[in-house]
């Protein structure tokens, strides 16, 4: 029982960190009907500006960017990062002031590649797109291997964790509340943008047919820009929150966990929010119940399982709609 | 001349040619280091021809051909390690006994590549959409799993011991054998089925063609071809690694057709060569040879989204102009739609 709670907690929080990044996937395929490869990689670049906004870019690269850093804050901001400059003390306000600017900065990435890569290739096959996308996934998977090395790093802790006994034998880690706490806040959060204000509805009514949003007089371009803003911006908060998790980053983290988020998307149906959190928690879940019960060697398998299965059985997800195509 | 004829002779002359530079090939008269790119290369060429069968003439967006090649590879490397070498040897292990064996060895291999085929194929091209991009993906994941944890073919260390057969001619006869399969495909009932999905499926399942039936069997025809590219690889350096069948090959193969055009054989060819060639090339600069990739590729799609030669076929432009030559008749060029969906208008071809 003690063994079934634990890998339950430990199912709910990874697949928690899943859901998040199945939204992007979800957000833009609803918009684009295009299979964001990239993504993943959005999330890597999330967890490594995490890094750095905590530990800062070290002293050498600071003097490059700006001479003598240690004469003001933001010299040994940039050259400590917020923790290692003394300015910030490990705690919870520090672990959010540290995922919300990754996630700014994950934000404007999603938006300039949208804007250099994708919308360049908006107006030829969906193809293109893909292809592209996937060129944009190499680019950032081996440029971060120059930009930040290819060795794995290890990510400071934010906040002090500790292990929490439960009832049953079975224990939680803070980090896990933390994730979990945060992770639900970004999805409520979202799901608010998308269904009680003005520019979620135009990303609602993009989704359901682009032309004629444009003839309603919708800024498609700029919609499409933000639901990359928005998609990206989860990616990069999972990134984090997975940093605090397994405080480990490395420029391929993003591939696997892309690929098992997609999937996530795929099995709660491709288009649909709620359905790509349902998704995104019963990968986890499942996960962790075949590393817990069966074998650990085939956890990377189980998600792709999952979907060959589905795709058999309910092509169009869990929650999705079939839509019958027309000419 | 009957065409049956000129067909041998061609064969014939092709063979001939094979065995020559074979020969050449083993008798150390060029650099060992120069051999093994040019090998490279035709199994190169043996997996993106595969690929652009179903990528660029059937439309359908398979991303896991390194999978299929994977199966082809291990399935063949078990059968050669376990039996092969006895079967080899039984027959006096000489020249005979070794073609046996590989031939046996590439048919096992491309068999098993199309079973795996049929398996991913039937579930996701009864769908129209992306889903075989999303299996192929999946399948290629599922795969590496399974490779790296099956200890009876050496799991994560990698396959070793298999018997190496570094043979041009065999490479290059598997090479030119897929070329000259895929290209009759695309020329026939079957391949022009098969490119009335890729322009529009909807309307080729209105003019009568059964698209999942033409779909499935393409897949799996490109699936035992990728198999035979695999054996090929099992059999060139006698190790197999999974890691060597990851994602990234995948995507290796697919940016050597996009490179050339889908849709294109000789462009096919030519980026296979390319591909091979570059990562040499660019050696020296090991460390961003991906990152160029990578932007390349993505202003490439950009600029030229139908790649270099686009479905330019180079044969058949100049099987037209000899024909033109020969009969004098003025050449209409037929209306082509390429892959950015613009259709062109005809032109006229003068060629006085």
């Amino acid at each position: 029982m003690s063994t079934f709670l634990q890998q339950l907690i430990n199912g709910i929080s990874l697949g928690a960190i899943y859901a998040l990044i199945a939204l992007g996937y979800t957000m833009v395929y609803g918009i684009l009907r295009l299979i964001n490869f990239a993504h993943g990689d959005v999330y890597m670049v999330g967890a490594f500006m995490g890094y750095y906004i905590a530990g800062g870019i070290g002293l050498r690269g600071a003097q490059m960017l700006m001479g003598n850093p240690e004469s003001n804050v933001f010299g040994r901001m940039l050259a400590h990062g917020l923790l290692g400059g003394g300015i910030m003390q490990p705690s919870l306000i520090t672990a959010l002031v540290v995922m919300l600017l990754a996630m700014a900065i994950c934000a404007l990435l999603g938006v300039i590649i949208e804007r250099f890569a994708y919308r360049p290739v908006r107006k030829y096959s969906r193809l293109t797109a893909l292809i592209t996308a996937i060129g944009v996934s190499l680019l950032l998977e081996n440029g971060g291997q120059v930009v930040f090395g290819a060795d794995p790093k290890f990510f400071p802790e934010l906040f002090t964790k500790r292990n929490i006994n439960l009832f049953g034998g079975a224990s939680i880690n803070t980090a896990d509340i933390v994730v979990l706490i945060i992770a639900f806040a970004l999805m409520v959060g979202l799901q608010l943008v998308v269904y009680r204000t003005k520019t979620g509805r135009a990303m609602r009514a993009v989704s359901f047919n682009l032309n004629s949003a444009k003839l309603m007089g919708i800024n498609t371009d700029r919609i499409i820009a933000f639901t990359f803003a928005l998609g990206s911006a989860m990616a990069a908060a999972a990134g984090v929150l997975v940093a605090i998790r397994i405080p480990r980053v490395d420029p391929l983290m993003g591939i696997l966990v892309g690929l098992k988020a997609f999937v996530a998307a795929v099995l709660g149906g491709i288009g649909n929010i709620p359905g790509a959190v349902l998704g995104g928690l019963l990968i986890g879940i499942t996960e962790t119940m075949v590393v817990g019960y069966l074998s650990p060697t085939y956890k990377d398998a189980v998600a792709f399982a999952i979907l060959i299965l589905i795709l058999l059985f309910r092509p169009s997800g869990l929650l999705g709609s079939t839509v019958q195509e027309k000419v | 001349m009957s065409r049956y004829v000129r067909n041998l002779i061609i064969a014939l002359v092709v063979l001939v040619v094979l065995y020559g530079l074979d020969v050449v090939f083993h008798g150390r008269l060029i650099s060992p280091y120069f051999a093994r790119i040019v090998m490279l290369s035709g199994i190169a060429i043996t997996l993106a021809v595969s690929l652009n069968l179903i990528n660029g003439f059937t439309g359908q967006f398979s991303i896991g051909h390194a999978g299929f090649m994977a199966v082809g590879a291990y399935s063949s490397a078990y059968f050669s390690v376990n039996y092969g070498v006895r079967l080899a040897a039984a027959m006096g292990d000489g020249t005979l006994g070794w073609i046996v064996t590989l031939l046996t060895a590439t048919l096992i291999g491309a068999a098993c590549a199309a079973l795996a085929g049929l398996l991913v194929g039937v579930p996701s091209l009864r769908l129209k959409g992306d889903y075989l991009a999303i299996v192929t993906l999946g399948f290629g994941q599922i795969i590496v799993v399974f490779l790296n944890n099956i200890e009876a073919i050496g799991g994560a260390r990698g396959y070793s011991g298999i018997p190496i057969v570094k043979s041009f001619f065999w490479i290059f006869l598997i090479a030119i054998l897929t070329i000259v399969i895929v290209y009759n495909i695309v020329n026939s009932a079957f391949g022009r089925a098969l490119i009335s999905i890729r322009e529009d499926e909807l309307a080729a399942e209105a003019m009568g063609v059964n698209t999942t039936r033409y779909k499935v069997m393409a897949f799996v025809i490109s699936s035992a071809l990728a198999g035979a590219g695999g054996v090929l690889l099992a059999h060139f350096d006698g190790y197999l690694n999974p890691k060597s069948f990851e994602f990234i090959k995948s995507f290796e193969i697919l940016i050597m057709i996009i490179l050339g055009g889908l849709g294109s054989i000789v462009g096919s060819v030519l980026g296979a060569i390319l591909l091979t060639i570059l990562p040499e090339a660019l050696r020296g600069f090991a460390q961003y040879r991906m990152v160029i990739y990578s932007l390349l590729l993505i202003i490439l799609m950009i600029t030229r989204p139908q790649g270099l030669l686009g479905t330019t076929d180079l044969f058949k432009k100049w099987r037209r102009r000899v024909r033109v030559r020969r009969e004098g008749e003025t050449e209409v060029m037929p209306a082509t739609k390429d892959t950015a969906g613009v259709t062109q208008a005809p032109v006229k071809k003068d060629k006085a």
